[in-house]
């Protein structure tokens, strides 16, 4: 495959491997930019938090994918560090995210103005006249 | 279904010194021969055979993966559109999943949703409190892709 590849610089595989590789980069460099986009954007934390959160692992993702494929189909390397970082990524990115708006939540931030509805405030009150 | 999976791997091993070949091929030839085995016995197990479950976490994953790309490109109009007028909400999902394990994949699959994030779980583990990103349009899909999550977890935890 490799020899095949270094002979043949612009055979029909390798436009297509270095197509698939720019494609996965490039979204995930998107998607890491609608990230910090967001983070300027939202009104207040939890809505951040989505973005901090959501958008950026996917971005990650796409570029860790990205280089991983680069690795394996051009350089000719099984990476398998690439996976486990994938991994370990998609494992703890939802409990910071989860942690970070409970905190929040908890400490009395208040949310945004647009906030048309909100559950958990009336299951704490409750909870709390319950204790006393 | 750790059983059945030891089970198989000691056929595995079996198959290996029956035909003495040490090489990862026989491994793979004895593996599939083993589940040939287990499946013809599958009668005499009590829970369901473990193939059926490791293709209900594969098509679990697969849906994950589907619903995290479309609603990133969902966040992704949010953002960019020039005056969002979004309405964010907390609201209440009753859950039926009993486990803790399942209830944490279920709010781990929440939270990396765009459009979704739970900021708090009920002491009880019956209701989770999901923050969502724009709430009008959002609610009965949300509702929809929540039933399909649990649905999906219920199958792999299904005895």
């Amino acid at each position: 495959m490799r020899n095949l590849l270094r002979e043949e610089r612009f055979s029909i595989g390798t436009i297509i491997v270095n197509t698939l590789i720019i494609i996965l980069i490039s979204t995930g460099v998107i998607f890491s930019a609608v990230t910090a986009l967001g983070l300027v954007r939202l009104p207040d934390v939890y809505t951040r938090t989505h973005a901090a959160s959501k958008s950026s692992t996917l971005g990650v993702l796409c570029v860790l994918v990205g280089t991983f494929l680069h690795f394996l189909l051009v350089e000719n390397v099984f990476n398998t560090q690439a996976i486990i970082a994938i991994v370990f990524l998609f494992i703890t990115a939802p409990v910071g995210g989860h942690l970070i708006g409970r905190a929040s939540y908890m400490s009395g931030i208040k949310v945004a103005e647009e906030t048309v509805r909100d559950d958990m405030g009336i299951a704490i009150k409750k909870k709390k006249a319950e204790e006393k | 279904m750790a059983l059945q999976i030891l089970l198989n791997f000691f056929l595995a091993l079996v198959w290996m010194f029956m035909t003495v070949s040490f090489t990862p091929t026989g491994f793979i030839v004895g593996y599939l021969v083993g589940l040939g085995i287990i499946v013809l016995m599958r009668r005499f197990f009590s829970y369901r055979l473990y193939t059926s479950r490791a293709w209900a976490v594969i098509s679990l994953i697969l849906l994950f993966l589907k619903e995290l790309f479309l609603s990133s490109i969902q966040v992704l109009q949010i953002v960019v559109r020039p005056n969002m007028n979004i309405k964010p909400a907390i609201f209440e999902l009753e859950t039926e999943l009993q486990h803790d394990w399942e209830v944490t994949l279920l709010s781990a699959l929440i939270t990396l949703t765009p459009g979704t994030l739970v900021v708090g779980i009920s002491d009880d583990q019956k209701r989770l409190y999901i923050h969502a990103l724009d709430f009008e349009d959002i609610e009965d899909a949300v509702s929809s892709i929540k039933n399909t999550f649990e649905r999906a977890i219920l199958e792999v935890s299904r005895p």
